[in-house]
């Protein structure tokens, strides 16, 4: 099922959560809503779900109008950023609830609701724990029970709340992995919620990136992360240094560093963005653009060595280098070296 | 178990006493001034209740309480809490899920409200269903008219003490839906149920212990009321008399094994009541307990 969103805008009090937001959900797609908390993604999420509804605009299911459609109408799938369990049933009756509740005439029969929360428990890998209780399951485990219980209705959309996000960091990955696999296997429209960039690059067929209530961009992973379409964007994707920049012959010159913080870009002065993995460290200057730093941290525990130095202004600045590069070099604490980017982006 | 009411207090769960090493001169006084205050004040009450009810024999006993005016009372009673309670179950989910789920004008004051019958003297209370439906009083023309009695009867009995309970039940879910919270109630609703199905298989099963508890403690103080039944009742003998209201016509007649008889009764409810309530308290820890093992994500 295709979803549309059309001029949505939805206010909280005084709180405007969603700004005239449109959108299109693909058929069958994985689309992640990326954003810093308050950015409005799980408020888009729960509208879509029927949770809550848009004070102007439209959300439309597959071309027929649903904006004011009943939760129950839908058909959707939708999993609690803390799983929200019943916490009363069993992994069993919970995975079950969705078959169960439904009107008389459309109910499957007893043993076709076993057999069919049997296939999920088999799908979700916890057949062994159908007589549990929440309460005696671990997060991952919860999690997967909340997944296989918005499966078992057979649902036209599956919207995930931050469906990682209590979890801890190896099961996270896991879980990303496996749910990229259950969505490759059953196709279902899929739209999952999440603030970290990691998470929706790797995942998701499309990321919707969102901030103070908009749309900032979207499109698939790698043209959002390779092309950000403004600084936020960049931002928002990794960390970064940041540099004042002068533009000479249609090149960017950057000067001195500036701080994160200011990264607010002013018309007058162009900001330039380097990630840390695209700067380098020379023992003498390349380019115009390198610029003389001090060694003052350096870490090499991980797939990259992370190297800080401080300018001769006092600013810092982050560079990564492999470590091949790393071991050619040997740069020494305290020692004086040049920095400078392969690679920039200016906005 | 007529008198003041209070909000009832229970322990906050998971709130753990520290113990602490306080030196013998300080614990042992205290220990003891509390155990023989509430003794004195407490205890020595109830032994006298018994005592007297018994002080002329088992025989005098059974026939105070088999006498046709205490059956009478008795049954009273048990129809007066047996409406009351009920009403004030279906008032009390119903107010409590509308100020745990919904945001209103008037909310405020609708909690306010629900508190009324806690502030006010229960004489009040009976006096108010007088103002209203006595002969005198608002609807007290048209109701003679139509041949219909609230007061001093048992209709006026049993608005009385709804009024005067109705806030136990409200209040005590009140507090345990808001920590529930609603995101069960929208997995539900998201899973197709109806709003009907979604109060029948998660609400309720939720919150069924403070539900129990909330029961438990209205139904005492149903049972117990005096003030407000006693204004609007009439002391109708065999007719209008509750438990409460014979136990005092009794005593103002000197009949003192009788009326320690009866209300031996009521106090064999409050006896058993402490025992219930503690039992659904212990039950509710037990299932709370639980609850934080769920919202508390642990790794693996």
């Amino acid at each position: 099922m295709s979803i549309e969103i059309r001029n949505v805008s939805k206010s909280f009090g005084q709180f405007q959560a969603l700004k005239d937001i449109s959108l299109v959900v693909p058929a069958g797609e994985l689309v992640a809503l990326l954003g810093p908390s308050g950015s409005g993604k799980t408020t888009l999420l729960r509208m879509i779900a029927g949770l809550d509804f848009p004070d102007t605009g439209s959300v439309i299911f597959d071309g027929q109008e649903g904006t004011r459609r009943e939760a129950r109408d839908r058909g959707v799938g939708f999993v609690f950023q803390h799983y929200s369990l019943f916490r009363h049933m069993t992994v069993f009756d919970n995975v079950a609830f969705g078959l169960t509740v439904k009107p008389r005439k459309s109910r499957p029969s007893k043993e076709a609701i076993t057999k069919k929360v049997h296939e999920l428990l088999q799908l979700i890998q916890l057949e062994g724990l159908a007589n549990r209780y929440p309460s005696q399951l671990s997060g991952g485990q919860r999690q997967r029970v909340a997944l296989a219980r918005a499966l078992a209705v057979e649902p036209n959309v599956l919207l995930l709340d931050e469906p990682f996000g209590a979890l801890d960091a190896k099961v996270r990955q896991e879980l990303r992995t496996w749910l990229r696999r259950l969505h490759d296997e059953i196709h279902v429209t899929s739209v999952f919620v999440t603030h970290d960039q990691e998470e929706a690059l790797e995942v998701a067929d499309r990321i919707v990136l969102m901030n103070e209530g908009r749309v900032v961009q979207e499109g698939p992973p790698e043209q959002v992360y390779h092309e950000p379409a403004n600084a936020f964007v960049y931002h928002f994707l990794g960390s970064l240094n940041l540099f004042h920049a002068r533009i000479e012959d249609g090149q960017a010159i950057i000067g001195e560093p500036a701080t994160v913080s200011s990264a607010a870009p002013n018309g007058d002065t162009p900001m330039a963005y380097v990630r840390p993995h695209l700067m380098d460290i020379e023992r003498f200057p390349k380019s115009r653009n390198h610029f003389p730093g001090r060694v003052v941290r350096i870490n090499a525990a991980g797939p990259l060595v992370k190297v800080e130095l401080v300018t001769e202004r006092g600013q810092t600045v982050q560079v990564e280098i492999s470590h091949e590069r790393y071991r050619e070099l040997q740069p020494a604490k305290n020692e004086m070296v040049f920095v400078g980017p392969r690679e920039m982006r200016v906005f | 178990m007529a008198g003041t009411a209070s909000i009832p207090l229970r322990n906050v769960p998971g709130a753990s006493l520290g113990v602490r090493r306080d030196p013998r001169s300080v614990r042992w006084p205290l220990i003891v001034i509390c155990v023989g205050f509430l003794a004195l004040f407490l205890l020595l009450p109830l032994v006298a209740v018994f005592a007297n009810a018994l002080s002329s024999g088992v025989a005098a006993y059974l026939r105070a309480l088999t006498d046709p005016e205490a059956l009478s009372a008795i049954r009273l009673t048990l129809l007066t809490a047996g409406i009351a309670v009920p009403a004030n179950l279906v008032f009390g989910v119903a107010a409590a899920w509308a100020i745990a789920r919904f945001d209103f004008t008037g909310k405020r004051l609708l909690i306010t409200l629900i508190d009324v019958p806690f502030s006010i003297s229960p004489v009040i209370s009976g006096m108010v269903f007088v103002l209203l439906f006595g002969a005198q009083g608002l609807f007290g023309k048209w109701l003679m008219a139509h041949n219909l009695r609230i007061v001093f009867a048992v209709p006026g009995l049993i608005l009385a003490t709804i009024f005067v309970t109705f806030p136990y039940i409200a209040r005590e879910l009140i507090p345990a839906l808001q920590a529930v919270g609603s995101e069960e109630e929208e997995a539900a609703l998201a899973l197709g149920a109806s709003g009907w199905k979604m109060l029948w298989r998660i609400t309720l099963p939720n919150i069924k212990w403070s539900i129990l508890y909330g029961v438990i403690l209205c139904n005492a103080r149903a049972m117990g009321e005096f003030g407000a039944v006693s204004v609007v009742s009439g002391h109708i003998r065999g007719l209008t008399n509750t438990m409460p209201l014979y136990i005092e016509i009794l005593y103002n007649d000197y009949q003192l094994p009788a009326a320690f008889a009866v209300a031996s009764l009521l106090t064999l409810l409050a006896v058993v009541t402490l025992i219930a309530k503690s039992i659904v308290e212990w039950k509710f820890e037990e299932d709370t307990a639980s609850v934080i093992a769920v919202s508390k994500p642990d790794p693996s």
